[in-house]
């Protein structure tokens, strides 16, 4: 037995003054951020600057893309060994590093920020989970709640997108986080200690050290506000190009949505953007009747919100996603001249386009009677299936795949002809008359009835099981009109129609309306 | 080679007397390695002891020159088998491998050793995968040194005692004639911090050397009645020997007052956790100086009765604080209490929860609780009576995601479990087995591929009770790690000697990529110390597959789907094995990124593929991200109020592997996928020739243009501001 006892001691004594000089600090990030660099950094610096110091990490499978943490322990030297723990414990953590939004949650979910000692430094960029990715609706988390908490829970708080600032500076986020704790002054060394320790590390030294400039800036202004805060300037009319009769024509039906209330404007305005966008200013006109139409039928009394609400769905139900549309915006030059912006390209860039045409896509191309026909046999819709249904690639760069889709583009001139512009607007029709049918004795309901246009998105596959989810919602909602909870049932059945692609939630929620139809006596018993 | 490079560090283990070490605690141990002699060197890779094997690869020349045996064994069992070189000669042999998984697969040949025993020292060193970080089961190692009888020592977690702690292993084991494992945790494993370094030693006798004059003894061998006689052995012998090195020579350690009435004993890993505790309790100071006395078991198997009894003598009550379950180490202690009538009260995990890892807060309420049951006069009265209420802060607990590791960006597994999904919603849902290795992470969302995995190298194996077949073809998936672990035998040899008609899919990115990209047989890269270039394919058809499917770019989604839909409908009834080879997408940017800078500042042509989102065209349906979880695949929310939802969106962190655009071709999802390929430095006919394309297409997209309204693109926002 190795015996280093010391004489005598059994009563409590004050607790050691030097143990108030170690500094714990915490790395949150996500595998493949750069946390151990930043660590090393900061284990360089505190041992550049007489301090001892431990660090420990877990990263093991969290290396791939998993949440991970790594820990570090100073103090100043002492004239012996202190000791380290190897694990941050809730309560105990002087400076804690955030390289994600979410991470900050999760750090201050467990315990380890807290307001009496603990500097937050946080970036706010998301890097989005599987789970909040892979709803068809918005499964987002929402980041405020971690910044309200974090405004509680901080200390000191420092909240930036340093992500964004470190990419613009050609360099990554550790660097960042590295000039934010520096210019947080939450540990006791100067700046110059800090950038002797990027440079000793020798490896892309000079983008770290911009980066690096970036966070110690960003840091001492504190908490930069939410980006939604940018002020948009309202209502202002789009800026159009194009023959100036057009033009005329254009300024006339924006007269027109001057007539509507104000609350409708600014989403009318984009609705007819849209719409005169997807083909023609009489598309306009007739986009402007609907919403006319429905405005007859609103008033003052609901802050226009029927109006509102089917400005927008109109829009985007007369919008259709067809083949037309994608040629029509894949051959244009600002999207090409967007695309190089994007990927920084230089003189030469191919562009390769994945597309893959079914028969019903081609054959809803078809003037309409011509594709009732095929439509009417599923055999000739199976040979000309076999025809045409293939994964094209076509290079929008060349001559030949610009052309391809430059010609499908054409054909939006004979579009209401078709058979497509046929189904949608019955589709469209169908659901407008069902929601205004709706407005006398239930308005809520009437609304909600036209969000349910939500769900139809998408293209094929996708397209025909939004229009599934779309039809088994509103029988559903046929089930609960006249009830007095009817609308609330109909928000909740299309949120739950856009929580899981196969439909269970929605299943669920129709079945719990069946359960309490069946025995419509019971709640009143 | 492996991902991560240990070269810069390796050079500081030629450090020698009196110089002072900085680094990690895996380097710190090679570095003991060498200065104690060792002859041979070893392991299989596993976090948390990866960097281990990478740090001895990165010094094999250093290695060499001390006459010090380099072997990156096939397996564990492999790795343990090799200590077999100790038990007739005087040479000391070290190997290493993760717990509790790795020592599972080793146990065969460590029970054979530790009834063998050995003559040169023989250390196991065991990166104990357990609590925040691990990726396996949640059990002990320490059992097996229980059933087969080697000693188990776990160091205090700082550099100078894990060094330390090294040659006092190959010491014990030498004294003791029995193999030792040591046993680190994970954040003992990547501790950081400084040791006095001494030079190091060449073996006294080479491996090379011992082959000029070969040893063999039958009373070694593990016969009857031979065996009988190790077991008698065992404990009359090594065990006493064992018990008098630990004492003599100080192996464990007292700290603290020599009298007092409650004590502490604790596993040398948990001695810093307990420490702190003490410390934020005003009873310890910072350099660990404490006032509860404390027994630090750096030993913790065999404990030693007699000291133990010593340390708790006079003491009313002593708290054992063991992490994981069951708790073996209290119930020794108990028994020698018993046993001597001692009249102390044991504490552990009466206090202590029973299972999972002892975090700081556990560690300090768990040290408070038993101090207040038994000396509450030693708390301070702010910990008796705390007067701060606690700040109410909001509950995060329903916002924040739960974020499981996953496929890397441009991963090549991503596109086989995207072709797997999409077969199933074809055919119907299968029954499909997992294995160990990153295509695990098809088990989660968005895939949910597998439902169950029982081993490295048993994922066909798992799924044997299926072989003969039904309505549907059992499906298993192997990666290459797994299948050279021993998946050749034990799952495909296997499903062919039962005429399994079942299908195996084989996973091979050229490297053991969840460990940290090792080098395998059939790795592409050459090696100068090893053979790679081995096929799996020969390997298979070798042990008798017929029916075998090669895939040499795992992104052709298509022909995946077509391959799966072959393998699952064919009317072939033998094994079906279908290869889906790609290279690991973390290790290839690794090797072509630095590369392909040169290449582009050479001005040499070089082709930078990134995929892009037509945002219009999205309507964020988010399918693609359902056979994706890409994690540059995100979402974005438009400025434009007639969107509901987000739409997808690629980052800049794209490398451009196409399974986007593959799997929207496959799964004939949408048109919004676009691949852009910037060129860098293109030829002369090459810029000639786009030249021309660029002003055709320009003038007729202003034909077009011109003749109708067009609206400007929304401002971006960072244009904006």
């Amino acid at each position: 037995m190795n015996i280093q006892t010391q004489p005598g001691g059994l009563a409590a004594r004050t607790p050691d003054e030097r143990l108030g000089g170690i500094i714990k600090l915490a790395v949150m990030a996500v595998g493949g951020q750069g946390g151990g660099v930043l660590t090393n950094w900061i284990e360089a610096l505190a041992r550049g600057n007489g301090y001892d110091c431990q660090a420990t990490s877990v990263a093991g499978v969290a290396q791939r893309t998993g949440a991970t943490i790594y820990y570090v322990e100073m103090a100043p030297k002492s004239g012996g060994t202190p000791i380290f723990s190897l694990a941050p414990s809730g309560g105990d953590i002087d400076v804690l590093i955030a390289a994600e939004m979410m991470e900050a949650g999760r750090a201050i979910m467990r315990g380890f920020v807290t307001p009496d000692r603990t500097t937050l430094i946080a970036s706010t960029h998301r890097m989005l989970a599987v789970s909040e990715k892979m709803v068809p609706g918005d499964g987002i988390a929402d980041p405020n709640e971690v910044r309200a908490a974090a405004e509680i829970a901080a200390r000191k708080l420092i909240m930036a997108d340093l992500d964004t600032l470190a990419t613009q500076q050609g360099s990554v986020i550790s660097a960042s986080l590295f000039g934010a704790l520096a210019g947080s002054g939450a540990l006791p060394f100067p700046r110059e200690a800090y950038e002797a320790a990027i440079r000793a590390s020798g490896k892309g030294v000079e983008a770290s050290l911009r980066a690096f400039g970036v966070g110690y800036e960003t840091a001492q202004r504190g908490v930069e506000p939410a980006a939604a805060a940018v002020a948009k300037p309202a209502a202002a009319a789009p800026l159009v190009t194009g023959p100036q009769a057009l033009i005329a024509d254009w300024e006339a039906l924006c007269r027109r949505i001057q007539a509507l209330p104000e609350v409708v404007q600014d989403i009318a305005l984009a609705g007819l953007r849209k719409v005169v966008d997807f083909q023609d200013l009489a598309y306009g006109t007739e986009y402007l009747d609907r919403v006319a139409a429905v405005h007859k039928r609103d008033g003052p009394a609901h802050d226009h919100q029927l109006t509102r609400e089917a400005a927008k769905y109109i829009a985007n139900a007369m919008a259709y996603d067809d083949v037309i549309r994608v040629a029509d915006l894949k051959t244009r030059s600002t999207r090409m001249a967007r695309i190089r912006q994007q990927m920084n390209a230089g003189e030469v860039m191919q562009l390769t386009e994945y597309l893959h045409p079914r028969a019903p896509e081609i054959v809803s191309l078809f003037p309409a009677r011509l594709g009732e026909w095929f439509e009417r046999s599923e055999k000739r819709m199976a040979r000309f299936d076999r025809l045409v249904n293939k994964g094209r690639r076509l290079r929008t760069d060349g001559l030949r795949g610009f052309l391809q889709l430059y010609v499908i583009a054409s054909l939006k001139g004979r579009r209401r002809g078709n058979l497509r512009h046929k189904t949608e607007m019955a589709h469209m029709t169908r659901w407008l008359d069902t929601a205004l049918g709706r407005v006398n004795d239930d308005y809520a309901l009437a609304v909600e009835t036209l969000r349910c246009r939500r769900l139809v998105k998408g293209y094929s596959d996708t397209h025909a099981r939004g229009l599934s989810k779309f039809d088994r919602v509103m029988a559903a909602i046929a089930l609960v009109e006249g009830r007095q909870d009817a609308a609330d049932w109909a928000r909740r059945l299309r949120e739950a129609a856009l929580a899981d692609e196969e439909g269970k939630a929605l299943d669920g929620a129709v079945q719990t309306i069946r359960s309490f139809l069946d025995t419509p006596d019971q709640a009143a018993g | 080679m492996a991902e991560r490079s240990f070269k810069a560090e390796v050079e500081h283990l030629r450090k020698g007397d009196g110089d002072v070490f900085t680094g990690e605690g895996i380097l710190a141990l090679t570095k003991a390695l060498l200065e104690n002699g060792v002859g041979y060197v070893g392991g299989y890779q596993g976090a948390p002891i990866s960097h281990l094997m990478d740090v001895l690869a990165d010094a094999e020349d250093l290695l060499s020159e001390l006459d010090v045996r380099y072997e990156a064994n096939a397996s564990e069992a492999a790795a343990a088998a090799m200590l077999a070189a100790s038990v007739h000669y005087p040479i000391r042999g070290a190997v290493t491998f993760k717990g509790a998984v790795g020592v599972n697969v080793a146990s065969d040949a460590l029970a054979n050793l530790s009834s063998s025993g050995v003559t040169g020292g023989a250390l196991i060193i065991v990166g104990e995968d357990y609590g925040e970080g691990s990726s396996i089961m949640q059990e002990r190692s320490h059992a097996f040194a229980m059933k087969s009888q080697f000693w188990l020592l776990d160091p205090r977690p700082n550099l100078t005692s894990i060094v330390k702690a090294v040659g006092d292993g190959f010491a014990l084991s030498e004294a003791s004639n029995t193999p030792v494992m040591m046993m680190v945790r994970i954040r003992g494993c990547h501790v950081t911090g400084q040791f006095q370094t001494r030079d190091n030693q060449r073996p006294p006798l080479s491996v090379r050397d011992a082959l000029s004059e070969p040893r063999k003894d039958f009373s070694r061998v593990v016969l009857p009645p031979m065996s009988y006689k190790h077991e008698q052995d065992k404990v009359k012998v090594r065990w006493p020997a064992a018990e008098k090195f630990i004492r003599e020579n100080g192996l464990n350690e007292v700290f603290g007052p020599d009298r007092a009435k409650v004590g502490i004993v604790v596993q040398g890993g948990m001695y810093n956790g307990v420490i702190r505790a003490l410390q934020r309790l005003g009873l310890a100071d910072i350099h660990g100086q404490t006032e509860v006395p404390l027994y630090v078991l750096n030993v913790t198997y065999p404990l030693v009765s007699s000291e133990f009894l010593e340390f708790s003598e006079g003491k009313d009550a002593v708290l054992v604080v063991e992490e994981g379950q069951p708790e073996f180490i209290e119930q020794q202690l108990a028994t020698y209490l018993y046993r001597a009538k001692a009249p102390v009260a044991l504490h552990g995990k009466d206090i202590f929860p029973m299972a999972g890892e002892y975090t700081g807060q556990i560690m300090l309420d768990s040290i408070e609780s038993f101090l207040r049951q038994t000396a509450p006069e030693l708390l301070p009265g702010q910990v008796l009576a705390p007067n701060e209420p606690a700040p109410q802060i909001p509950d995060l607990s329903g916002t924040v995601p739960i974020r499981p590791p996953g496929f890397c960006t441009g991963c090549p597994e991503r596109p086989i479990f995207a072709a797997l999904k999409l077969v199933q919603q074809e055919l119907g849902q299968h029954q499909i087995s997992g294995d160990i290795g990153c295509h695990l992470f098809a088990a989660l969302p968005p895939f949910e591929v597998g439902g169950q995995t029982m081993g490295y190298g048993l994922g066909p194996a798992s799924n044997a009770a299926f072989d003969g077949g039904g309505k549907r073809r059992a499906i298993s998936i192997l990666g290459d790690g797994g299948f050279w672990h021993n998946g050749l035998s034990s799952s495909i040899g296997n499903m062919v000697f039962n005429k399994s008609d079942s299908v195996a899919v084989i996973v091979d990115n050229y490297y053991s990529a969840a460990t940290g990209g090792q080098d395998v047989l059939s790795s592409r890269a050459s090696n100068p110390t090893k053979a790679t270039n081995n096929p799996i394919s020969k390997a298979v058809r070798g042990v008798g597959v017929e029916w075998v499917r090669e895939i040499d770019r795992t992104y052709d989604v298509p022909r995946m789907r077509a391959v799966f839909h072959e393998a699952l409908t064919t009317d072939y009834k033998g094994p079906k094995v279908i290869i889906a080879s790609s290279e690991c997408m973390l290790n290839r940017q690794r090797r072509e990124k630095p590369q392909r800078a040169k290449a582009v500042k050479e001005g040499r042509r070089i082709e930078a593929p990134r995929f892009g989102v037509d945002e219009d065209i999205c309507t964020g349906d988010h399918a693609c991200i359902r056979l994706s979880g890409c994690p540059s695949l995100g979402l974005k929310r438009l400025d434009d109020p007639l969107r509901d939802d987000p739409v997808a969106h690629i980052d800049h962190t794209c490398v451009g592997c196409g399974n986007c655009g593959e799997v929207a071709d496959a799964a004939i999802l949408c048109p919004s996928f676009y691949e852009a390929r910037v060129v860098h430095n293109p030829g002369g006919f090459e810029r000639w020739r786009k030249g021309i394309s660029a002003r055709v297409i320009s003038w007729l997209q202003s034909r077009r243009e011109t003749r109708r309204l067009g609206f400007a693109e929304q401002p971006r926002r960072e244009a904006a501001e």
